[in-house]
């Protein structure tokens, strides 16, 4: 076992790890922050999807070692210092952005890692940014609606399907 | 996973001392090895993490060449190379997924040459050279078939040197389940000819396709290359295409890459 540190929303954090350790392990096993979902284990499905230093990532495709120093964040640490739904969030909830909710942690980071490089995204360009994100449930319509509406933009525009 | 020791090295040297050990293998940004080492396909005694060597990442141009150090992430390449090799990150560009494109290494996908994998095209068709710890090797020796390559046991890529083309363009047929190449098609023009690189369609991996290569030295048109065709002999065939389809793609994405290369 060697030990890994790093911090996890603002806070920092370590523990005792095997080489094989995922990220995604160490998060929800290790630190009891289950929020970041494992669908796939595959890399396909992005319900893991954390930030590592400002960057989406599978978080079951890396090992918790190669997060040692990093700043990682995860779907615990999205909402507002008071607790209440942060925009992205409230935007899900407003726009029926979710069913099952499975697949939401991954999309809200990914959403949010999107709109951070793209405050204004086209509707297209949110379609081909959640192309590793899969959801089961919701035709992806809401979510892309949501995330418009996340960004400040008109969602009216968007046809209804 | 089977259970293995864990290194991450902050220099190339102490890298090459950890790789002396038996089966220890290099790690990349996992997104090919990750989900190989969870269906215990492989077994490394221990993995040596090339993702904290600063030598490693990062994007130069110079000399009518751009340098990637082998460790450089293919959002990194998106975004550094835009400038002087637009064509190449463009494709970086459409590797995969975001989170994908995060982790997954110009080195670790060269090393893996998975015959769907986009970068071995823009490599073959730039004529590029793979540096590794002991040497450089043309891409045009370095490409063995479907997952092998010229590389020994314990050597690692260090950087991939790609000389800038007159134009280029990279089209990508994608396999939208996997988003890895059904076909892709990397033409590049230099001043002395045309190269034409193809991945995702031949049993072989990624191959020249030397026929619409001479074609378009003549003539750098997609009308060019209108009456020729790649024979499916070859070709993959599996569920999302015949082995006919895909050579017919190869000439489709060879004239859409030539229409629109910058
Ligand atoms: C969902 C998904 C979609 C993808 N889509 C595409 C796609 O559209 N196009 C595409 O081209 N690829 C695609 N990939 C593959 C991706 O590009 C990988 O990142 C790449 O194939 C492997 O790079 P890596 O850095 O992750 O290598 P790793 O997984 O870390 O390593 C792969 C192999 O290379 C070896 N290796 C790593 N670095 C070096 C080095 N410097 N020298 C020598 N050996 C080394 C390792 O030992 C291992 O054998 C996809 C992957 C996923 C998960
Ligand atoms: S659980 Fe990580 S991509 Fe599906
Ligand atoms: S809401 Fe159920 S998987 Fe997306």
């Amino acid at each position: 076992m060697t030990k890994v540190s790093m911090t996890v929303n603002g806070r920092p954090v370590s523990g005792e790890v095997e080489g094989r350790t995922l990220l995604v392990q160490f998060l929800r096993e290790g630190l009891g922050l289950t929020g970041t979902h494992v669908g796939c284990d595959t890399s396909q499905c992005g319900a893991c999807v954390v930030h590592v230093d400002g960057r989406a990532v599978k978080s079951c495709t890396m090992f918790a070692q190669e997060a040692e120093g990093a700043e990682v964040v995860t779907i615990e640490g999205m909402a507002n210092a008071d607790g209440s739904l942060s925009v992205i969030q409230q935007a899900f909830q407003d726009h029926h952005g979710l069913q099952c909710g499975f697949c939401t942690p991954g999309m809200v980071m990914s959403a949010a890692a999107l709109l951070a490089d793209n405050p204004h995204p086209s509707e297209a360009e949110i379609r081909a940014y959640l192309e590793g994100n899969i959801c089961r449930c919701t035709g992806y319509h809401n979510i892309v609606k949501a995330i418009m509406a996340a960004s400040g933009q008109d969602v009216s525009a968007i046809a209804a399907e | 996973m089977y259970a293995f020791d864990f290194d991450r090295p902050a220099t190339l040297d102490a890298a090459l001392a950890a790789l002396q050990d038996e089966d220890a293998q290099a790690l990349g940004g996992g997104q090919t090895l990750i989900p190989t080492l969870k269906q215990r396909l492989a077994q490394p005694s221990k993995l040596v993490s090339l993702t904290a060597i600063p030598e490693l990442s990062g994007v130069r141009a110079d000399d009518g060449a751009l340098t990637i150090g082998a460790a450089t992430t293919h959002a990194a390449v998106a975004e550094q190379a835009a400038g002087s090799y637009p064509a190449l990150a463009c494709l970086a560009a459409q590797i995969g997924d975001p989170a994908v494109r995060n982790r997954g290494t110009i080195g670790g996908s060269l090393a893996n040459n998975d015959p769907s994998a986009c970068y071995p095209a823009a490599a073959l068709a730039s004529g590029a050279t793979i540096v590794t710890n002991a040497r450089q090797i043309a891409a045009d020796d370095y490409f063995q078939g479907m997952f092998a390559t010229a590389l020994d046991e314990g050597e690692i890529i260090t950087e991939v040197r790609f000389p800038l083309p007159e134009k280029a363009a990279y089209m990508k047929f994608e396999q939208p389940a996997s988003r890895f190449a059904l076909v892709g098609v990397f033409v590049a023009k230099y001043p002395d000819g045309v190269r034409v690189a193809v991945t995702g369609a031949s049993e072989e991996g990624v191959f020249r396709w030397t026929e619409a290569e001479a074609a378009l030295s003549a003539d750098f048109s997609p009308e060019a290359i209108a009456g020729l065709s790649v024979p499916s002999d070859d070709m993959i065939g599996d569920l999302h295409g015949t082995p006919d389809y895909r050579a017919h793609l190869v000439g489709v994405m060879t004239a859409r890459a030539v229409r629109d290369a910058v």
